[in-house]
């Protein structure tokens, strides 16, 4: 991989060591959680400069996760927008079907470090659960996945995914059934038990260490795309496009070319019904700053400071919350971010499908739909990539259901 | 009409001076209604409460349990807002100025309403002291700092995680009183188990001199005088909030002898945090 250290003027030197992106971030937690959220940093920073532990984290994203992932020309994609050249980073090709596995490989080698004998997790879609509970069941270790009420009625397939794999997926009934409370769930699991569990983060946020952690494993995908796109086209993206729920395939795709001016970076937040209607996951374009989950960060709320429930289509992006570094990247204007009604994703998920024989999950459908907005504006030398975050197998329920189809 | 020193400091400078235990009842504001709850409220001090814990609902309360979360939703549909459980405090204190008023909540709604100006609203309306769970030391700057400038205190939580290395960074600055959680958990989950906190308490006192009181834990008045012989108060939430529950039917009305009896429920247990 091609050395790409930070500057001192660089996007890409936070957070500070108090976990802050300029004034996001942090460590708002409870008092009984500050030594183990501390405990989880030291740890994180000592494995960093520990060989042996990155030995093994590449042994395993590569025999066991199937890294590196290809990056896809997308032929007919290209040919029906006509305009920017589509290449799409094959995350869901990965071992369980999306991004997340990345970040749960590095989250329980760490565990294992810690010496720590009980995994939890919260999951939206049930991706980050799944991951969660399959890196679990490898190194034999109790897992418990926290997952809204509403989310195992939408995603039934990978409930039972991971039950197989040994997990106990507990049902969360409080406020809106998904994963913010889920979130909300895991926490006061972790708080009640400190002593031997170790809390598996599905997103770039949470508390310090956490956003900053969960990239640093996810930046895996933008250091393939720099390399696979030099090995293709003899140089770098000009555009790169993600979904935006908590952040972290975004993230993982971005981290890479924050300090390449050239290349335009868009994030796709979920419009829901729309962003007018108040029903939407959109906490950047539509939210303002604020504390929750750990972090400071944008979220949806009302004028009272009480968080409002998100809408998606897509349970990986219905969160009313984003991670801080997208905040941060928001403010600063480095990250162009927009948004995708459900509507406009579902367009996009069955353009993928039959144009190239992908079936996307719905988060980055919304990330396709972006594409097929812009891709027909740019010139035919623009090298487009689009993190293809994960697989639609879980979404047919809901796809069979919105549209009218009875399976 | 403030008094020249917080209200908090001469409230447990006078239970030192009397030999007594603190007992601080909490109560989530606007439960069961906005009508009911100034009425409880204004009844704590009559019924034993020698300092005043006032939960500000939030939709995500990561450390409450099932009770106190059962009471937010319960107050968010009577209309509760942070003006209005500011008016709540200015409400009582027309009728009563000695009884230190402790706010408890999660930071987010006031952050939305602004640092400064909640701090310069809360201090007019007679609020003393604050209690906000998701505040560490670490975050000192966001919050504690411009509150002790208008001498309102940030009370500080001591946990069964707080080690050794912990302690001096919690105890640093901290004023008014400890609030020693006695649980790794969510309020209301599990009793208190006196014997473990000899251990906390014991190791607070050798690095501290300000008042200690257990919360989380505490139901009955049993309990309450068990607890209060080991610490210098005690804090009762979720056993409220449960018999504030019990009146209240599967409909959602409520009982006409809830403050009555809720009161004497309270009654009940500050005679054993008083040690009666």
């Amino acid at each position: 991989m091609k050395n790409t250290s930070p500057t001192s003027d660089s996007l890409r030197n936070v957070p500070d060591d108090n976990g802050h992106f300029g004034p996001y971030g942090g460590r708002f937690v409870a008092e009984t959680l500050m030594p183990l959220v501390l405990e989880v940093e030291k740890a994180y920073n000592a494995s960093k400069d520990d060989p042996e532990f990155q030995k093994e984290l590449d042994y395993y994203l590569k025999y066991y996760v199937g890294r590196p992932s290809p990056l896809y020309y997308a032929p007919r994609m290209t040919e029906k927008f006509g305009g920017a050249k589509i290449y799409l980073k094959r995350e869901e090709l990965n071992h369980t079907g999306a991004h997340k596995i990345n970040h749960c490989m590095g989250q329980i080698l760490l565990a294992k470090r810690m010496g720590k004998t009980r995994i939890i997790a919260e999951t939206g879609a049930g991706q980050h659960g799944v991951a969660t509970a399959t890196v679990a069941a490898l190194f034999n270790l109790p897992c418990t996945v926290f997952m809204g009420e509403l989310d195992i009625e939408r995603q039934r397939p990978n409930v039972f995914r991971m039950r197989l794999l040994g997990a106990e997926v507990r049902a969360v009934k409080t406020g809106s059934r998904s994963l913010k409370d889920a979130m909300n769930a895991a926490l006061q699991d972790w708080v009640s038990n400190v002593d031997n569990t170790f809390y598996i983060i599905g997103t770039v946020g949470g508390p310090h260490p956490y956003p900053a952690m969960v990239r640093d494993y996810q930046s895996i995908i933008g250091r393939e795309v720099r390399e696979q796109l030099m090995e293709a086209e003899g140089r770098m993206p000009d555009s790169l496009v993600a979904c935006v729920g908590g952040g972290s395939n975004a993230m993982g795709l971005f981290h890479e070319f924050l300090d390449e001016p050239t290349v335009n970076i868009h994030a796709v937040e979920a419009a829901g019904h729309g962003l007018l209607t108040g029903m939407h996951a959109a906490a950047l374009t539509g939210g303002r700053a604020g504390i929750l989950h750990g972090m400071r960060s944008y979220f949806l709320q009302n004028e009272d400071g009480q968080i409002q429930e998100a809408h998606s289509i897509s349970a990986g992006l219905d969160y009313p919350g984003v991670g801080p570094e997208h905040a941060w990247l928001h403010d600063n204007g480095r990250v162009s971010y927009v948004s995708i009604t459900d509507n406009e994703a579902m367009e996009a998920f069955q353009l993928c499908c039959k144009l190239e024989g992908i079936i996307p999950a719905l988060e980055p459908s919304h990330a396709l739909a972006y594409v097929a907005k812009i891709a027909p504006t740019l010139p035919k030398d623009h090298l487009m990539v689009v993190n293809l975050s994960g697989r639609g197998d879980k979404d047919i329920f809901t796809v069979a259901d919105r549209l009218g189809v009875t399976i | 009409m403030n008094n020249p020193i917080n209200r908090l400091e001469a409230r447990f400078a006078a239970l030192k001076a009397a030999g007594r235990k603190a007992f601080i009842p909490f109560a989530t504001a606007g439960y069961p209604n906005l009508d009911i709850f100034p009425q409880l409220l204004a009844g704590l001090p009559k019924a034993g409460a020698d300092i005043i814990e006032i939960g500000m609902p939030f939709s995500d309360p990561m450390a409450d349990g099932p009770a106190i979360q059962t009471a937010n939703i319960q107050a968010f549909k009577a209309g509760i807002t942070v003006p209005k459980i500011l008016d709540f405090v200015r409400g009582f204190r027309k009728t009563d100025n000695e009884t230190p008023i402790v706010l408890m909540g999660y930071y987010n709604p006031i952050y939305s309403y602004g640092v400064m100006r909640f701090l310069d609203d809360a201090k007019k309306a007679g609020v003393d002291a604050f209690i906000i769970p998701d505040l560490p030391p670490e975050e000192d700057a966001e919050f504690r700092i411009p509150a002790d400038s208008r001498d309102l205190f940030v009370t500080r939580l001591v946990t069964p995680t707080t080690d050794e290395n912990r302690l001096p960074t919690v105890l640093k600055d901290a004023k008014g009183f400890l609030y020693c959680v006695s649980i790794t958990g969510i309020t209301g989950a599990a009793e208190a188990n006196a014997s473990k906190l000899t251990d906390l308490i014991g190791r607070i006192r050798q690095q501290s001199d300000l008042p200690i009181a257990i919360g989380f834990g505490v139901n009955t008045p049993e309990q309450a005088r068990t607890i209060g012989q080991e610490a210098d108060g005690v804090i009762v939430g979720s056993a409220i909030m449960n018999r504030i529950a019990s009146h209240i039917d599967t409909n959602g009305n409520i009982g006409a002898g809830l403050v009555d009896d809720v009161l004497s429920f309270v009654t009940n247990i500050s005679r054993g945090a008083h040690g009666g």
